[in-house]
């Protein structure tokens, strides 16, 4: 079946969903922290009357407008893909995506449309506290706003709350509550937005370094660096919290994800938690795919087993019993999954037959087993398998997931340790003395954003070749147009992308050359 | 004049003066927003992103029947 499918199509509308969604991802992680940063720095304010505070708050708050307004609409792009490129997509899921993105662009465009206006325009104009609670529901609107699209992207990896309807060939949402408290999409949330936390506190540290490293603003520095150390510092703490959780939740619902994370082949009941290591081709094969061997490692003995299983001694199945199955740990194998998919796709195929036929009894059969549990539990759950050939090609890229979640745990703690100092220099005030660490925290601005892209490629890369897991793999989603067409597109966004990438950061420049006294 | 419409011209005048008074950045990501929605909605949407299933199916039956057979893998 998979030969059937037109790979440049589908790896140039893969390339170009992840161009448009990492540009779109370098606006939104400085809007969602800095935003709460903003309201804090605005708060001290309007409880102190101190008027320093107010010259601090408006200096970041036109950075936040800078960024906030260049990345507008830029991921209303990925929804013009979603109808062009990924039309079977749409199509399959378009009645549980609705929902989450209407809810979405509703609070986007009443955020965007009252409350930024308010805190841009309204200083002076309405009171201190009408504009200090705007700067709060802008904070909270931006971050609930990301709450919906995430949601819906949490779907994709953990498909509940619905039902599939053969008659239309959609899946229709059987449950909001379901949908909305999926376990992937709490985890998800929580770590996304203390992620953009994290950065934001990165970029505030940074720029005020520069001021210092500047002997300019330096009050305004101090204070900054005070307030988004703290903030960076509890949220560094949560973003580890919660990539804990996530990734138990990962390793329930996406265990070949998770085990590719740790290049985890043989599954063991005291596995190691590899800290870092190189990772070489043994020579041995699973199926087409290398087994890698680790090489140089640095590993906390049984501790992985302790925080996936939450005991000591707990089985964590590696990449080859999640693939040839351990009937005594009760996995199927991925063999048995495609059959159980294949069965599901022939009622498919009955169902529309008979429809064709114009047999209604046929049909009344057919549909009643999309609501029976144990179709639905046994068979159709395993649906997107029945376009598989052979059970190797669910293996994601090993390499990139492994090397990609080490890099981006360890900028997370390199992170909290910048927090800790910045606030232990602030306290002792040295922070004008240490200039290796002014330097370091400027340095650590674009080490905050490869991190937070880390992160999306650890997630998307991870769960290929599924676009919905388990239910769809992504060359079944992508729609009968040419791949030069998609090609051309994606030339066009990178032109635009870039454009508005360097008319951000020269604005931004500008901006922070003149400091506060604009 | 009433309150309601008291109010709406309270609002137009925020914006307004808002808009009139403001600074050299804001003016150049005003620009910017303009052009990046004239590209996206004006250029983009129309020429280059039509939507698949709505441009070659009339209904959503149609579509459906269309999604069913790719699904199915007998088109």
């Amino acid at each position: 079946m998979i030969e059937n499918f037109d790979l440049s199509l589908v790896n140039w509308s893969r390339g170009q969903f992840a161009l448009t969604a990492i540009y779109h991802w370098l606006f939104v992680p400085l809007t969602l922290g800095l935003s709460f940063i903003l309201a804090f720095m605005e708060t001290l304010y309007v409880r102190t009357g101190d008027e320093m505070w107010k010259k601090i708050t408006k200096f970041w708050m036109t950075l936040f407008g800078i960024n906030f307004a260049i990345g507008v609409a830029t991921g209303i792009i990925l929804e013009f893909e979603f109808g062009t490129n990924w039309s079977n997509y749409s199509w399959f899921v378009g009645d549980i995506f609705g929902a989450p993105l209407a809810v979405e662009g509703i609070l986007a465009f009443f955020l965007e449309s009252t409350f930024v206006a308010v805190m841009f325009f309204g200083w002076n104009k309405v009171s201190k506290k009408f504009h200090l609670a705007s700067t709060w529901l802008v904070a909270i609107g931006a971050n609930l706003s990301a709450l919906w699209i995430l949601v819906a992207n949490a779907w994709m990896e953990n498909p509940v709350g619905m039902v599939f309807n053969p008659d239309t060939a959609r899946n229709e949402m059987s449950s909001f509550r379901d949908v909305v408290l999926n376990p992937v999409a709490v985890d998800k949330f929580l770590h996304t937005v203390t992620s953009g936390f994290v950065l934001a506190s990165v970029f505030v540290i940074g720029i005020s370094s520069w001021f210092l490293i500047r002997k300019r603003e330096e009050l305004l520095a101090r204070k900054s660096i005070l307030v988004a150390g703290i903030f960076g510092l509890v949220s560094g703490l949560m973003v580890a919290l919660t990539g804990d959780t996530s990734a138990r939740t990962i390793a329930k619902v996406q265990p070949v994800k998770f085990a590719a994370m740790e290049a985890l082949y043989d599954g063991s009941t005291d596995a190691g938690l590899t800290v870092i290591s190189a990772l070489r081709d043994s020579g041995e094969r699973l199926g087409e795919k290398k087994v890698h061997e680790k090489k140089l490692k640095i590993e906390i003995p049984g501790l992985l087993s302790i925080m996936t299983t939450g005991q000591q001694g707990g089985y964590v199945p590696g990449l080859k019993d999640l693939i040839n199955g351990n009937p005594d740990k009760g996995i199927l194998s991925v063999s048995e999954m495609i059959e159980r998919g294949r069965y599901a796709r022939q009622v498919l195929t009955d169902y529309k037959v008979a429809k064709e036929l114009g047999d209604n009894d046929s049909m009344a059969t057919l549909a009643a087993k999309f609501e029976d549990k144990d179709f639905t539990d046994n068979y159709f759950r395993y649906f997107g398998y029945s376009y598989f050939e052979h059970p190797w090609q669910v293996i994601p890229s090993v390499p990139v997931i492994f090397y990609a979640f080490r890099v981006m745990v360890g900028l997370g703690f390199f992170f909290i340790v910048l927090f800790i100092i910045a606030v232990w220099f602030h306290r002792r005030e040295t922070l004008e003395k240490n200039r290796w660490f002014l330097w370091l925290a400027l340095f650590s601005i674009p080490l905050a954003y490869l991190a937070s892209e880390l992160g999306w490629i650890v997630t998307e890369m991870g769960r290929q070749p599924w676009i919905i897991q388990n239910l769809m793999p992504v060359h079944v989603a992508v729609s009968n147009i040419s791949a030069g067409a998609v090609q051309t597109t994606f030339w066009l966004f990178a032109v635009l992308f870039t454009a508005l990438l360097i008319a951000e950061v020269s604005i931004m420049v500008r901006q922070i050359r003149i400091g506060p006294k604009h | 004049m009433d309150t309601a419409a008291k109010t709406m011209h309270r609002i137009f005048r925020f914006y307004y003066d808002g808009f009139r008074t403001m600074s050299w950045w804001g003016k150049r990501v005003w620009i910017i927003i303009l052009i990046k929605l004239f590209i996206m909605f004006l250029i983009l949407r129309i020429f280059f992103f039509p939507d698949f299933l709505k441009v070659n199916f009339s209904d959503d039956r149609e579509r459906g029947d269309y999604v069913l057979e790719q699904l199915t893998g007998n088109n």
